[in-house]
Order: C-alpha cells, then sequence, then structure tokens
C-alpha cells in the first residue's frame, strides 16, 4: 500500500464544476433560511447564475487547456487523476449546462398553471389528504427542487469527465439520486408521478449495483481503478480475460441502464409519463449527453484494446435499441410515453455511432472521429428534446397537461404555431433533411460505416424508417384529423418556456442548415485523454 | 447566381404568399411563380447548347463532412428545370378556385406550399453535390405532404401519410448508398460528396452493387415502378389535380432523373449489371399499370396508373443503354409532364363540373361541353401515342431502342401502346359521349379563363410532336456524356 498523498485541486480547471455543486450547496442554506415568499426569485436567480457563471468558466478553460502529455487529445487530469478536464468533457460540459439552463426556465414556469409551478404543492402530503388540500390552497411549492437540480447536473458534470471506475459511480449517484427525487414531485396525477418515482429509484438502485459489482471485478482484474491502469493491463493481458469480460459486462449495465438501452429500457416510459413535463425534459436530455459521455470514456480509455470484446455486445444492443424502441413508440397513445420510446430509438443510433470508433490511423485525412459524431448527435438530440417536452407541456385541458395523442387531434387549426413547432421538432427526430436530426443522423452513420459496421446501419436505416412513420403520424394527427369534442386548448406561455421552445427550434434550425461550426467545434474538442 | 437566384426566389415567394393578407396572397403568389418563369428563361438562354455542367456554382457548405453548396446544369437538368417553371404557374392558376372551397386550406396556403415545392424540385434538379441533392430530395416531401393533407378529397390525410411514409422509406435507403459513397471518397483520401468528385473514383463492382441497390430502390419509389407505386394511385385520387399535377408531372421525375445522374453517372457497371432485373420490372409496370388503370373507375385514380405504365418506358429507355433509348427517355420525361399535366387539368375542371370522379357516373358530357370534350381527347390520344402529338416521338424512339435491345422487350413494350388505345378511348367513350344519363345534370363547357389555362399546354403537345428538334438538340450532347460514362460507343443521337 502507497503512501496517502493529498491529490492537489485544480481550481481553475474545476471552476465549472465547483461553481454548480457551490451553488446546489447555497440552494439548501437558502431553504433553510429565507421566508417562503423569497425563495422562488432567489432560487431561479442563483441557479441561472450558477449555471452562467459555469457555462463561462468552460469557455475560458477550453480556450487554456494545452495538449496533454504530447498526445492527440487536450486537457489535464485533475485531483490526482481523478477527473479529465479535456475537450469531449469540456464539450460534454457545455452541452449539460446549456440544456439545464433551459431545465430552469421550464422549472421556473408558473404560467401554465394557474400560477404555480409543475410541482407538488406538498411532497409529503398524501395524495387526496387535506393536507395536500391546504397545501394546494396556500398556493404552496416546492423551491427544493432547483437545488436537487443543481446537484444533477453536477452529477452529470463529473460522470462524463470520471477517469477512474470510483469517481464514475460517485458521480452516476450524485446524478441519479436528485432526478429520481424529482420524478415523484408532480403536482398533478401525483400517484403516477410517485410510481414513477419508485420505479426508477428501485431500477435505479439495482442498476448501480450492477456497475460497483463490475467495477470491483474490474479491479480484480487489473489492480487498480484508474482508466489508463486498465488500460495498460487489458493491452498486456495481465490477469484472468473472464473477469475482465463479466467485469466489463456489469458495468454496462450499470450504463445502458441510464441511457434506456434494451433491454434495460423498461423504466423510461413510465417515467417519462408520471415525471412532471420539465423533469421530463431535463433528465432526458441532460442524462442521455453525461452517460454517453461516460460511455465513450469507459468504453475508449479503459477498454479500447479490449474493442473486439464489447463491440459484437454494442451492435445488438444498439440494433436492438432502434427497433424495440421505435416499434414500441407506434403503439403509444400517449405523447409522452411515445416520446419515451423514441429516446430508446435514440439510443440506439447514438450507439451506432459509438461503435464506429477507429484507431486514428485509419481515418482519412478530414474524416470524421466517432467522438465528434456522437457529440454532434448528442447536441441535435438534447436541443429537440428539451424543446419538444416543453412544448408537450403547453397543450392542456381542464386536468393539466392534455397526453393522450388522440386529443392533440385539430392542434394544427387550434394553434398553428405551436403544431409547426412541435412538428418542426419532430421531424428533427425523424432525422428530415435541414433539421439537425438528419446532419445527426448522417454523422453517425458514416463514422459506423467507415469502421464497418455496415449491418448496424442497414438495421439503422430501416429502424429510422419505421420510426419516420410514428413521427409523421403524430403530424397527420395534429393536422389532419378532426378534433375530438373541445379539441385540445393551449395554454399561453411565460418569456421562460417560450424563450425554452423558441432555443431549441433555432439550435434545430441552425445545426440543420449550418452545422459546420458545431461539428467543428466537437472535432476541435478531439480525443479523450488516455 | 443564376441558378441561386432561380432557387431562392420561389423560396422567398413562398414565406411572402404565407405571410401577406388572403387578398394579396393570390396576387403576391403568382407574381413570384412568373416571376421564376422569367429566371427560368433567363437560365435557357444562357445555357449553350454544347453540353456539360454549366452555370456552376460551388461553395463549401459543411466543410468537416466534404459537403458542398454546388449547382449546375446539362441538358437533361436545363430541360426538368423548365418543365418545372412552367407547370407551376400553370397548376396556380386552375387550381385557386379549388384550394379555396369548402373544407380546404385556401389558396394562400396552397400557394406558398406550392413555391416551396417549386424551389426545393428547381434545386433537385440542379444540385451537383450529392448530399444537397439529397437534403432537397428529402426537402420536397414537406410541401409535398401539407399539398396533398390539406387540399383534395376526403381521405386525403390518410393518402398523404402513406405518401410520406413511402418516399421517407426510400430516402432513408438512399441515405445509406450516399454515406456509402462518402465513406468509399474518404476512404480514396479525399472525403467529397462533389458529383464531379465522386464520378472521378474508381469503385470495386461489389460496393456499386450495394450503392445501385440503394440508389435504385429510392428512385423506383419516387418514379413510381412496379412493385413500389401503391402510394400514387392513393395520392392522385385524394389530392387536388393540381398537386397532382406537381408531384407526377415534376416531382416524380426525380426518380428518372436520379437514375440517369446517379446510377448511370456515378455507378456504370451496377446499372449495367442490374439491367436485365430493370428492364423485366419497367416492362412490368408498363403492362400492369395499363391494365390496372382499364379496370378503374375513379377518373384520378386511372390517370395515376396511366402515368405508372409512362414511367416504365422512361425506365427501359434509360436502361437499355442505347442512345436512341436515353434521347427517347429524357424526351418522354418532358413529354409525359406536359401530356399528365393537360389530362390531370381538364379531369379536375370535369369533376368541378359533375361533382363525382367516377366514370360510372357520368355521360353524355360532350354535347353540352364540346371545347371540354375536345381538350380531354387531346390529352387522351396524346396518352395513347397518336402521331403528331409529342408523346408519340418519344414512345417511338423507346420501342425501336428497346427492339434493338432484344426483340421480346420490344414487343412486350409495343403491347402497351395497345393497351392505352383501350383506357384512354374507353373512358373517353363512357364520360363523353353516349346519352345523357337520368339524374345527371348537363355539364356547363370551358370558359375562357380555363381554356387559357389549357392552350399552352396543347400547344406544345402539337409544336413538339412536329417539330421535336429543340428539345433533342439539348438532350443529345448530354446522352452522347452519360453513354460515354457509361462505356458505350454512340453513333450520335436520333436526329
Amino acid at each position: 500500500m502507497t503512501e496517502f498523498v493529498k491529490p492537489s485541486i485544480e481550481y481553475f480547471e474545476l471552476w465549472p464544476l465547483l461553481v454548480v455543486f457551490g451553488v446546489a450547496c447555497l440552494g439548501v442554506v437558502v431553504e433553510a433560511f429565507l421566508p417562503r415568499t423569497l425563495r422562488y426569485p432567489v432560487q431561479v436567480v442563483l441557479s441561472l447564475g450558477g449555471l452562467v457563471l459555469a457555462l463561462v468558466g468552460v469557455v475560458l478553460v477550453a480556450q487554456d487547456v494545452q495538449t496533454y502529455d504530447d498526445g492527440a487529445a487536450r486537457g489535464i487530469l485533475a485531483v490526482g487523476g481523478t477527473i479529465a478536464v479535456d475537450g469531449p468533457s469540456l464539450f460534454i460540459w457545455g452541452l449539460v449546462l446549456a440544456l439545464s439552463i433551459a431545465g430552469v426556465l421550464l422549472f421556473a414556469e408558473r404560467h401554465l398553471d394557474g400560477g404555480v409551478s409543475a410541482f407538488a404543492g406538498q411532497a409529503a402530503a398524501v395524495p387526496g389528504t387535506d393536507a395536500e388540500t391546504a397545501a394546494i390552497a396556500a398556493n404552496r411549492e416546492h423551491t427544493e427542487v432547483y437545488p436537487l437540480m443543481m446537484f444533477a447536473v453536477f452529477g452529470m458534470m463529473l460522470f462524463p469527465a470520471a477517469n477512474d471506475l470510483l469517481t464514475m459511480f460517485v458521480g452516476l449517484e450524485i446524478l441519479s439520486l436528485p432526478l429520481y427525487l424529482l420524478s415523484g414531485l408532480a403536482r398533478r396525477r401525483r400517484l403516477l408521478s410517485q410510481e414513477a418515482a419508485l420505479k426508477y429509484f428501485l431500477l435505479g438502485a439495482f442498476s448501480s449495483g450492477f456497475f460497483l459489482y463490475g467495477a470491483a471485478l474490474l479491479y480484480g482484474y487489473a489492480g487498480s481503478m484508474d482508466f489508463a491502469a486498465i488500460n495498460e493491463a487489458v493491452r498486456n493481458d495481465v490477469g484472468s480475460s473472464s473477469l475482465l469480460l463479466i467485469g466489463t459486462g456489469l458495468l454496462s449495465v450499470g450504463l445502458l441502464f441510464k441511457v434506456g438501452a434494451v433491454p434495460f429500457q423498461a423504466w423510461t416510459p413510465d417515467v417519462y409519463q408520471g415525471a412532471p413535463t420539465p423533469v421530463t425534459a431535463f433528465m432526458a436530455a441532460g442524462t442521455k449527453v453525461a452517460a454517453f459521455g461516460a460511455i465513450m470514456r469507459l468504453f475508449y480509455v479503459a477498454l479500447g484494446a479490449d474493442r473486439w470484446s464489447w463491440q459484437p455486445m454494442l451492435w445488438i444492443i444498439a440494433i436492438l435499441s432502434m427497433f424495440v424502441g421505435a416499434a414500441l413508440a407506434i403503439t403509444q397513445s400517449d405523447i409522452k410515453r411515445l416520446l419515451a420510446y423514441s429516446s430508446v430509438a435514440h439510443t440506439g443510433f447514438i450507439l451506432t455511432g459509438v461503435l464506429g470508433v477507429q484507431a486514428s490511423d485509419q481515418l482519412a485525412l478530414g474524416e470524421i472521429t466517432s467522438v465528434q459524431a456522437v457529440l454532434f448527435y448528442l447536441a441535435t438530440y438534447g436541443f429537440a428534446t428539451i424543446g419538444a417536452f416543453a412544448v408537450v407541456g403547453l397543450v392542456r385541458d381542464g386536468g393539466g397537461e392534455t397526453t393522450a395523442i388522440e386529443r392533440w387531434a385539430g392542434l394544427g387549426k387550434e394553434s398553428p404555431v405551436v403544431a409547426a413547432v412541435f412538428a418542426f421538432f419532430l421531424l428533427a427526430m425523424a432525422g428530415i433533411p435541414l433539421t439537425s436530426g438528419f446532419v445527426g443522423k448522417l454523422a453517425v452513420f458514416s463514422v459506423a460505416l467507415a469502421a464497418g459496421a455496415w449491418p448496424v446501419v442497414v438495421a439503422a436505416v430501416l429502424a429510422s424508417i419505421v420510426a419516420a412513420f410514428l413521427y409523421v403520424r403524430v403530424i397527420k394527427v395534429m393536422y389532419f384529423d378532426e378534433p375530438v369534442g373541445a379539441g385540445p386548448s393551449v395554454a399561453y406561455p411565460s418569456v421562460l418556456t417560450a424563450t425554452t421552445i423558441a432555443v431549441g427550434a433555432a439550435v434545430t434550425l441552425v445545426l440543420g442548415v449550418l452545422p459546420g461550426p458545431v461539428l467543428d467545434l466537437a472535432a476541435v474538442a478531439g480525443e479523450f485523454i488516455r | 447566381m443564376t441558378l441561386t437566384i432561380l432557387i431562392l426566389l420561389p423560396l422567398l415567394g413562398a414565406v411572402v404568399t404565407a405571410l401577406v393578407p388572403g387578398a394579396l396572397a393570390r396576387l403576391v403568389g403568382l407574381g413570384f411563380a412568373a416571376a421564376t418563369l422569367v429566371v427560368g428563361i433567363v437560365v435557357a438562354t444562357r445555357y449553350s447548347v454544347g453540353g456539360g455542367m454549366q452555370l456552376e456554382e460551388t461553395r463549401t457548405w459543411i466543410e468537416s463532412l466534404g459537403v458542398h453548396y454546388a449547382l449546375g446544369v446539362d441538358g437533361l437538368g436545363l430541360l426538368m428545370v423548365l418543365l418545372t417553371v412552367v407547370l407551376v404557374p400553370i397548376v396556380m392558376l386552375a387550381s385557386s378556385r379549388e384550394a379555396d372551397a369548402e373544407g380546404n386550406g385556401g389558396v394562400r396556403a396552397f400557394f406558398a406550399w406550392t413555391l416551396a415545392l417549386e424551389a426545393m424540385s428547381l434545386a433537385v434538379f440542379t444540385a451537383t453535390d450529392v448530399l444537397l441533392f439529397y437534403v432537397v430530395f428529402e426537402a420536397t416531401l414537406i410541401p409535398a405532404y401539407f399539398l396533398i393533407g390539406g387540399f383534395g378529397r376526403a381521405g386525403r390525410g390518410r393518402a398523404a401519410t402513406k405518401f410520406l411514409i413511402y418516399q421517407l422509406a426510400g430516402g432513408l435507403i438512399m441515405l445509406a448508398s450516399v454515406i456509402g459513397l462518402y465513406v468509399v471518397s474518404a476512404d480514396a483520401g479525399n472525403p467529397s460528396f462533389l458529383i464531379s468528385d465522386l464520378a472521378a473514383l474508381d469503385i470495386d463492382e461489389t460496393t456499386q452493387r450495394w450503392l445501385f441497390v440503394g440508389f435504385f430502390i429510392a428512385f423506383a419509389i419516387k418514379a413510381p415502378m412496379f412493385p413500389v407505386h401503391t402510394w400514387l394511385a392513393d395520392t392522385t385520387e385524394k389530392a387536388t389535380t393540381g398537386t397532382s399535377v406537381l408531384l407526377v408531372c415534376i416531382l416524380d421525375k426525380i426518380g428518372t432523373f436520379g437514375m440517369l445522374r446517379f446510377c448511370l453517372g456515378l455507378l456504370p457497371d451496377a446499372s449495367q449489371w442490374a439491367t436485365p432485373v430493370v428492364v423485366v420490372l419497367a416492362l412490368v409496370s408498363i403492362i400492369y399499370g395499363a391494365l390496372v388503370a382499364i379496370g378503374q373507375d375513379d377518373v384520378l385514380r386511372l390517370i395515376g396508373l396511366t402515368s405508372l405504365s409512362h414511367f416504365g418506358f422512361i425506365v427501359l429507355g434509360i436502361f437499355v443503354f442505347s442512345p436512341t433509348g436515353s434521347s427517347g427517355a429524357i424526351l418522354y420525361m418532358v413529354n409525359h409532364g406536359i401530356a399528365t399535366a393537360l389530362m390531370f387539368l381538364v379531369a379536375g375542371f370535369l369533376i368541378h363540373r359533375t361533382g363525382t370522379a367516377s366514370i360510372r357516373r357520368m355521360a353524355g358530357v360532350e354535347k353540352g361541353a364540346p371545347v371540354l370534350a375536345g381538350f380531354f381527347l387531346v390529352a387522351g390520344l396524346a396518352a395513347c401515342g397518336l402521331p403528331g402529338l409529342s408523346p408519340f416521338v418519344s414512345e417511338m424512339l423507346v420501342i425501336v431502342a428497346a427492339f434493338d435491345h432484344h426483340w421480346l422487350v420490344g414487343s412486350v413494350a409495343v403491347l402497351a401502346i395497345v393497351l392505352a388505345a383501350f383506357y384512354a378511348l374507353w373512358m373517353y367513350q363512357r364520360t363523353m359521349t353516349g346519352p345523357d344519363r337520368e339524374g345527371v345534370a348537363p355539364v356547363a363547357d370551358l370558359d375562357r379563363r380555363e381554356v387559357g389555362i389549357l392552350a399552352p399546354l396543347l400547344l406544345a403537345l402539337v409544336l413538339f410532336g412536329f417539330y421535336p428538334m429543340p428539345l433533342l438538340d439539348v438532350i443529345n450532347p448530354f446522352v452522347h456524356d452519360s453513354l460515354a460514362a457509361v462505356g458505350i460507343g454512340q453513333e450520335g443521337g436520333p436526329q
């Protein structure tokens, strides 16, 4: 056992992480000491300010990072080698922070439901009791959601930047626990929401167990938690390969659960449906971005030399995710569940990009890399998703949001703008040209094809056709079907939600028409520190 | 810059038309369509008949993917551009009344979507970068979808969905081939989507075949060909006749256009490899389309299915690989556009009067409406290839080339002329002649405005029937170049 060395903390490079964490802690203090009336404005300003400050930090760090160890990657290993602040980390941090800002705006929306937010008045009050009625009458709302969200954002940033298995596990848990809680806080349909939270928690805790067990086995194999050390061990083929394979498998379970890949997708429809819509939007976009960052780092950095073992597994999981996601989405009658299954299909598409990894000497000059393609896809997916869920929050009837698809009939006449924006997001998810989704698909398909994964690409194309049907079906309902009864009504959002939707739509359009700058940015982000 | 203006003008028109108040929309929309027509004519005057890509513009669009904003016209592209800019204003004039009818989306939406469709189609015909082509190829679907779904008869929402799914499916399959081309070019050291770069590649045979299959499926759905034609009749039945003209006479041409540009241009070996299968499919389309058309009761379904037969001829002409066949096919693309547009529009005016599209419920129209019946007859005779009308020339060329290819192919194709006479004349007989049916009100004749709309098409049919040389002068250099790429020597095109 070596002597304990106190790690140095690189405050400048870790600035974005520290700010978010600090703001989260500060948010807890605010809850404890400020009067109820002040909490909402203070929390909103605090969260937004913290996120913007962190985003500025990301930009500054990105301009400052130097080449690491004379390799292709730029960045540093911070805190004694446990956190890698490199190009992909910074790209993902920036993306997560941008999506979180949109998330805070959705959380803070109070116009849609008569002056209160989408969160339960008093989460501790059992649904249907006097305590609940009293809380509603007093116009109470939980403002703890803001610090909870900031903790989740901290987790989302730590998770993909973690450079050893233990830090990655910690990141995974920090990211997950607040989300379990947030899922259960819906103001309306509380039982559904609480059921979703419980399901998410039980399955999530179970999958974390898998991850931890896998980490233990891999430690047994390599004698270290550190990714570089594991990579070294794999290269030199030390130890028992069965430990390595089982460990890899168990770690994959934990990670693939988070991105909702088949066969670990069972939680997504229930949680996406039950959670308050702002939470769903934030979670769907943010978690996927963070978890794919972690997946790429684990598989490329730690297990890159063992590619031939894990690639067949990911081939199958990618194909299954695309087909099962797209096929089950068609059968859904609830728009949130439909988007949940569509996110499962998108997981498959992103995995297709992950499969496109090639050694840098195999790449032709100017050809895009797997990391670049996946990062770009995550950016397109994140903004389209958060925008789409923001629109879902607008369509309402007397009982709150109306998520039954058939009730959306006639939306094209009732509110042409809302219907057009939603149709635009759906077309982006379907990958129609001139939207960001198309360029994303183009990027991931071409890296996979270049790496010789043509069966996956063929499957992806076929799955895209199935998926196209489901998006077109929703557009048809909105525009060409006769409304049922009174038809849907659209709540007028405040500037918060309107901004989120507008930004989502603008990003989706710009990334579709002029994707060059962001693709270049993803190229500059370059490679992981190994 | 001319080509950019040609594309941006109708696009701008679409936006402006969508924004101006309803009363102005009609004028503004028509104004933009007319201006685009003028730009199209300018393009034609700047084009020199010698062949090759002209009026080229190339800019980098997405550098890291090797995508360019690259435009240019050759003989084939020019004819398609002209067909588009001529047909769009005619369709707009003919459809404004129908678009405003009860339950339809209104003339403003119709004009805006039509202009958007025109812009995208023009971009398709002038794109010289494969990815740019793909982008606008798919982008045409959105205006087309809303044109079908928003205007026409009951059940059109379903028809629009069916249309879109078929087209998206074809497009996505093609996407795999498009990416495949990119990967091949990247492996060769120069990742690029430019057609000129890709044509210079030496792609191995197996890869070519896979890429060909992807492209061909997409274009066969678009064209349409048997057995992926089933969206066609549903769409033409439910959509307005104006929309059908846009779809069948302009958009579907992208299918055969793409076969010439990409299958022959970039994958010549695979195209020859696939010839037997494609020729058989083309023959099946020719005969099957005509046979099914005979059995239809709905005028618009019938006309839609005749196009299946016509597109079979075009594909046959392309894939027999001879100067005669290729020239005939391209000429056929133009003539079919004119003749079918006339047919659809007359049928539209007829249905507007009778209130039904069912052949069984019409009779004796020619007594009350001799001019309408006359137009209908000419359009029908054009469809069955009467000498003196332009489709005759192209059909002859294709059939001659088919006989050169193999006598059996030629003799099957010839059968279609008989079948065409059957469906066209029998439809005329049942709707226009005979005694007045009880309960069927007499039909008013075409007014001056309607005659004015149809007259240019009729004139073009007759003019190009007697004097197709201007078209062939543009076509032959293109055919020369494209067959040289396939490696077939030639002794000049048909004179």
